[in-house]
């Protein structure tokens, strides 16, 4: 089985979001970027599957050079081989175009990605490749399991969880659940000194369409201060609850 | 030309969020001039939508269609879509909303655009206002593709009434065997129980509750206002709760009218994840705990004793109330 994981490069979660250039362009000065969360899941359950079913692991990302640490981060977590895409990630439709001429060349049977990136949070790259490919596709993944050419996959929905029976060539987006947080692969020493001469191929982008473009970026109106309410006059709390805020 | 809205419906009934992406509709065909139809599968009262401003429903009756599946239902959406001559699409923040608008973005080559939050701007260009890094900003975005699908955030546009006296149209789209490729075989779902994507109101704990044990109180406070209940990523990570009730930025997004926050230290992470909550109330034993500064209300106390004492008032509360 030929897996590709798709990652995404996105800044630290307690990175301070700030815009330059008029607003209208993330700032990234000291701004620590790494492996998607939704997608170091999704590597680790790939690492899974190449211990205990042999497979090949490949990892892929659209992005800059500047992305290339984050993409030997998940080398040094043990994929095989890497690929990236020599562009700017524009938009959605743009950066599952690009995959899917990776995913044509590649021949994958199974190509994980995550539900989405914590940066734009768009949910698209996985369900676009799905069909443009017109590859199977589960959503919001929690348990994956493939046997031959048949996979179960779990997916969260709304107040409960899906069993869905499907077959390969899949496509999944990805999430928490798909292994352990405890499980989660962190690189060691010898994976970091490894990774250093796995393959990493730096292909050009193909021609593709872009149909979103953000035109400025905004910070949320800052917070007025909290209303302490005493703990002994809990009253108070329900009555500016029920006749100030009026959500109760 | 139309506006076309995916109006999900559960055993035959509607959801609030095809209500809310009804309005949002109405609201994008006033400003370029065009109606909205619905489409809605295996719905009952589908004369509701009139209300919120749907002038056309175009009803599904399909047993095969009884199950949400993602693939299936993006195809009659987008037959739907050809029919109608639809330039905007509307779908709203749901997981299964999620599951299927980026396979139409992907089929018709559609601009998509997700958690907007509020009317589009401008609609020469197409311009909305959507949440981006994790709720820490806003992104205007501009679609440029004919077609464009929008993803309404929950509980963000809200519920506006616009009468119209909607027609109801049945319709047979064209599905085979191959697109339930990806099939369905067992649903569990908690029945009754609210769950935090459609909660008004949803009541979360954190660390600072020592223990699977002390949920109890959690779930009474919650049942006394309807809400759902949801904690913090440690207390999932220790199964305490199970993962689906975690939230924050790795977890679900919380966009509900009350969100309560008790044991919860609000981490960055966290706060991300719950801030499109309009109102947040924290009840923690630390007054130095950042979740103050993120709050609206607050209360420095144990929860041991506050949360109790506030489910007896509350209960008083709803008795003189109701
Ligand atoms: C990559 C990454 C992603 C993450 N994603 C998320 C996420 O999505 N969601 C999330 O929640 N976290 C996330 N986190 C974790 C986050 O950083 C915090 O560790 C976590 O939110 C803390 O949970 P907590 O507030 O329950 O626990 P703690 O930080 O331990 O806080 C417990 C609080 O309870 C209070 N307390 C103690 N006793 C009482 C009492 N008797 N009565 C009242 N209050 C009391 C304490 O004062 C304290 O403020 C993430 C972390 C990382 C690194
Ligand atoms: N630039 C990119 N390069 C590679 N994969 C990506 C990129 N952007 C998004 N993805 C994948 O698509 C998933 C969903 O991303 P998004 O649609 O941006 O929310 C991510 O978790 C990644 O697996």
């Amino acid at each position: 089985m030929k897996i590709l994981v798709c990652i995404s490069n996105v800044p630290d979660t307690t990175s301070k979001i700030n815009f330059t250039d008029g607003d209208t362009k993330f700032d990234t000065n000291g701004v620590q970027f790494v492996i998607n969360p939704n997608d170091e899941f999704g590597l680790t359950r790939a690492m899974w599957f190449k211990e205990k079913q042999g497979a090949t692991v490949h990892v892929a990302t659209v992005g800059a050079a500047t992305t290339e640490p984050t993409i030997r981060k998940a080398l040094a977590i043990g994929a095989d081989e890497a690929i990236r895409v020599n562009a700017a990630p524009k938009d959605g439709l743009f950066v599952a175009q690009q995959l899917a001429e990776v995913i044509k060349n590649g021949g994958y049977d199974l190509v994980i990605a995550g539900k989405e990136s914590i940066d734009y949070n768009g949910g698209m790259v996985p369900g676009i490749l799905s069909a443009l490919l017109d590859m199977n596709f589960v959503n919001t993944c929690i348990n994956l399991e493939i046997d031959g050419n048949n996979a179960t996959a779990i997916r969260e929905i709304d107040g409960g969880k899906e069993t869905i029976s499907t077959s390969l060539p899949l496509i999944i987006g990805g999430q928490k659940g798909l292994v352990q947080e405890s499980d989660l692969k962190i690189p060691n020493m010898r994976g970091i000194m490894m990774a250093r001469q796995k393959k990493l191929t730096v292909v050009e982008p193909i021609d593709a369409v872009q149909a979103t473009t953000d035109i400025r970026f905004e910070k949320p109106a800052p917070k007025g201060a909290v209303k302490l309410v005493d703990p002994n006059n809990l009253d108070e709390l329900i009555n500016l609850l029920h006749t100030e805020a009026k959500v109760i | 030309m139309s506006v076309l809205v995916y109006t999900e419906s559960e055993n035959g009934k509607f959801k609030k969020n095809a209500f809310e992406a009804a309005s949002y509709a109405h609201e994008v065909a006033k400003q370029i001039g065009a109606t909205v139809t619905a489409v809605s599968f295996n719905a009952e009262n589908n004369d509701e939508l009139g209300l919120y401003g749907v002038s056309k429903v175009l009803n599904i009756t399909n047993e095969a269609l009884k199950t949400f599946n993602a693939k299936a239902f993006a195809k009659v959406i987008s037959q739907a879509a050809e029919k109608e001559n639809a330039s905007v699409i509307i779908v709203s923040s749901s997981t299964n909303s999620k599951y299927l608008a980026p396979l139409l973005s992907g089929s018709l080559k559609a601009g998509y655009v997700s958690n907007v939050v509020a009317a589009p701007e401008s609609t020469n260009p197409f311009t909305v206002k959507r949440t981006a890094f994790s709720n820490k900003g806003f992104a205007y975005t501009q679609i440029e593709t004919d077609t464009k699908i929008i993803g309404v955030s929950n509980n963000a546009f809200g519920i506006s009434e616009n009468k119209l006296d909607a027609t109801i149209e049945s319709f047979n789209p064209s599905i085979n065997d191959a697109d339930f490729s990806a099939k369905s075989i067992e649903i569990d779902r908690a029945a009754g129980k609210v769950t935090i994507a459609d909660a008004d109101i949803v009541v979360s704990g954190g660390r600072g509750l020592k223990g699977p044990e002390n949920w109890g109180m959690i779930e009474e406070l919650a049942e006394v206002l309807g809400a759902a209940t949801a904690c913090s990523k440690p207390v999932s990570d220790m199964d305490w709760r199970p993962h689906s009730e975690h939230v924050g930025q790795t977890g679900k997004p919380v966009a509900s009218n009350l969100y309560i926050a008790i044991g919860i230290s609000g981490a960055i992470q966290h706060l991300a994840g719950i801030s499109a909550s309009k109102v947040k109330v924290v009840i923690n034993i630390d007054p130095e705990a950042p979740f103050f500064k993120a709050a609206d209300y607050g209360v420095v106390g144990d929860a041991f004793e506050v949360v109790p004492k506030l489910i007896e008032k509350l209960k008083e509360f709803k008795a003189q109330n109701t």
